[in-house]
C-alpha cells in the first residue's frame, strides 16, 4: 500500500539553533538537514538571518547562511536567475526556485525550507534526480525524422513555432513532478508532469516526424494515465507554465487517433 | 552503516529502470470509456432522480407499475449497467494508484470486476422480474 507515514530513519528531529547577534531585521529560517555520513535522522536547523544585510531572495539568505553561519549547509545553485533549475526546493510549503522566490513573498513567521518532496535525499536540500533524468531520456527528447536531412535548417512557420511557446521554457527543475501526489505514489512508472510536458513539446514540433511513435510510447495506464488532473503541477511551476494542459493535449491526441 | 558500505544490488543503468517493461499500448480505451459512461450517467442520473421524485408518497403497487413501464424498465437497466461499468473503471484507478503489492493488486482488480458483474446482473434481474411479471 501507499505509505502515509515516514520510515523510522526519516522521522525529523529538532536541530541546532543559530541566533543572530545585533540583527536589525532578523528573520528565522527553518531548514531541513540530513547527512548520509553520520547515521543520524534528519533534523530541522534554525538560522536567524539579518535581512538588513542580505539580498532579497531566499537563495541570498541560504548563501548568506552557508558563507557566514554554517558552511556545512548543502544545496545546489548555479545561475541565480531562474534559468538553470538547480535551486528547486520546497520553500514556505511550495516547490519553487530559491533564486526567484523573494523572502518577502513567504508567509509571515519562520521561512521553512525542505528539499523537493518524496525524492531520495543526497544531502540537506539536494535531492537525487537520477530517475527523473532517466525518465526524461526515455522519451527521446530530440528531433526524430525519417526524411533525409536538408542542406539547410529545417524551417518552421511563425504559427508552427508559436505552438512551442509555453513548452520550450521548461527548465526541468522538477518542481511540478515532485509536487504531484500521483508521482509520489507511482513515480517509478508514471512519467510525471515535467517529462510529459517535454514529450508534448516534441509531439507538437512541426519538424519532428515521430509523432505516432511518441504517442505509442506514452499510451500506458501508468506512464501517462496516472495523471488525475490534480493541477499541483500548474500551480507550483516557477516559470508559470501549464504542464496539466500539455498532458490534457496528449490525452486528446490519444483519443483523436482511435475510433470513438 | 554509511551509504558507502551499502552493497549495490541494482547495477542497471537508470534508463533501463525508467523504460521498464515499455508501454502497454492501452489506457486510452479505459480513459475514454470512463468519460463516456460519466456523460451517460449525468443524463441517466437526472432521469432517475426525477423518476424517484415522481414516486414520492406512491404505494408499493404504484411504484411497481412505474418500474414495469417499458421505457422506465429500459432506462433503469441502462442506469444500472452504466453505473456498475463506471464504478469498476473508477475503482480500478484507485487500486492501481494505491495498492503496490502486485498479487493484492491483481486479486482486487479481478474481484471488483466479478462483484460489478454480479451487482449489474442482480440489478437487471430485479428490474426484469418486475417488468416481465404479468
Amino acid at each position: 500500500m501507499a505509505e502515509f507515514s515516514l520510515p523510522k530513519n526519516s522521522k525529523i528531529q529538532p536541530g541546532k539553533h543559530h541566533p543572530a547577534k545585533d540583527a536589525k531585521k532578523p528573520r528565522t529560517f527553518r531548514i531541513y538537514r540530513w547527512s548520509p555520513d553520520d547515521g543520524q535522522n534528519p533534523r530541522i536547523d534554525t538560522y536567524e538571518v539579518d535581512l538588513a544585510a542580505c539580498g532579497p531572495m531566499v537563495l541570498d539568505a541560504l548563501l548568506k547562511i552557508k558563507n557566514e553561519i554554517d558552511p556545512t549547509l548543502t544545496l545546489r545553485r548555479s545561475c541565480r536567475e531562474g534559468i538553470c533549475g538547480s535551486c528547486a526546493m520546497n520553500i514556505d510549503g511550495t516547490n519553487t526556485l530559491a533564486c526567484t522566490k523573494a523572502i518577502g513573498e513567504c508567509s509571515s513567521g519562520d521561512v521553512k525550507i525542505y528539499p523537493l518532496p518524496h525524492m531520495p535525499v543526497v544531502k540537506d536540500l539536494v535531492p537525487d534526480l537520477t530517475h527523473f533524468y532517466a525518465q526524461f531520456a526515455s522519451i527521446k527528447p530530440w528531433i526524430r525524422t525519417q526524411s533525409p536531412a536538408p542542406d539547410r535548417e529545417r524551417l518552421q512557420s511563425p504559427e508552427e513555432r508559436k505552438k512551442l511557446d509555453g513548452l520550450y521554457e521548461c527548465i526541468l527543475c522538477a518542481c511540478c513532478t515532485t509536487s504531484c501526489p500521483s508521482y509520489w505514489w507511482n513515480g517509478d512508472k508514471y512519467l510525471g508532469p515535467a517529462i510529459l510536458l517535454q514529450a508534448y513539446r516534441w509531439i507538437v514540433d512541426s519538424r519532428d516526424e515521430a509523432t505516432g511513435e511518441r504517442l505509442d510510447d506514452l499510451e500506458d495506464p501508468f506512464k501517462l494515465y496516472r495523471c488525475h488532473t490534480i493541477m499541483n503541477c500548474t500551480r507550483t511551476c516557477p516559470k508559470g507554465l501549464n504542464p496539466a494542459k500539455a498532458i490534457a493535449e496528449i490525452k486528446k491526441l490519444m483519443v483523436e487517433r482511435r475510433s470513438a | 552503516m554509511s551509504a558507502k558500505d551499502v552493497v549495490v544490488k541494482d547495477r542497471r543503468n537508470p534508463l533501463k529502470t525508467a523504460r521498464g517493461l515499455g508501454s502497454s499500448q492501452s489506457g486510452v480505451g479505459h480513459w475514454w470509456t470512463q468519460r463516456v459512461t460519466a456523460a451517460a450517467l449525468v443524463l441517466l442520473g437526472v432521469w432517475f432522480v426525477l423518476t424517484v421524485l415522481g414516486l414520492l408518497h406512491a404505494d408499493y403497487a404504484a411504484a411497481r407499475a412505474a418500474v414495469a413501464k417499458p421505457w422506465n424498465a429500459l432506462l433503469l437497466i441502462a442506469f444500472v449497467l452504466t453505473m456498475f461499468w463506471h464504478a469498476v473503471l473508477g475503482l480500478q484507478v484507485v487500486i492501481e494508484d494505491y495498492v503496490h503489492t502486485r498479487w493484492k493488486e491483481v486479486v482486487l482488480l479481478v474481484a471488483i470486476k466479478f462483484l460489478a458483474v454480479l451487482g449489474a446482473l442482480a440489478g437487471v434481474l430485479a428490474v426484469l422480474r418486475i417488468a416481465l411479471t404479468p
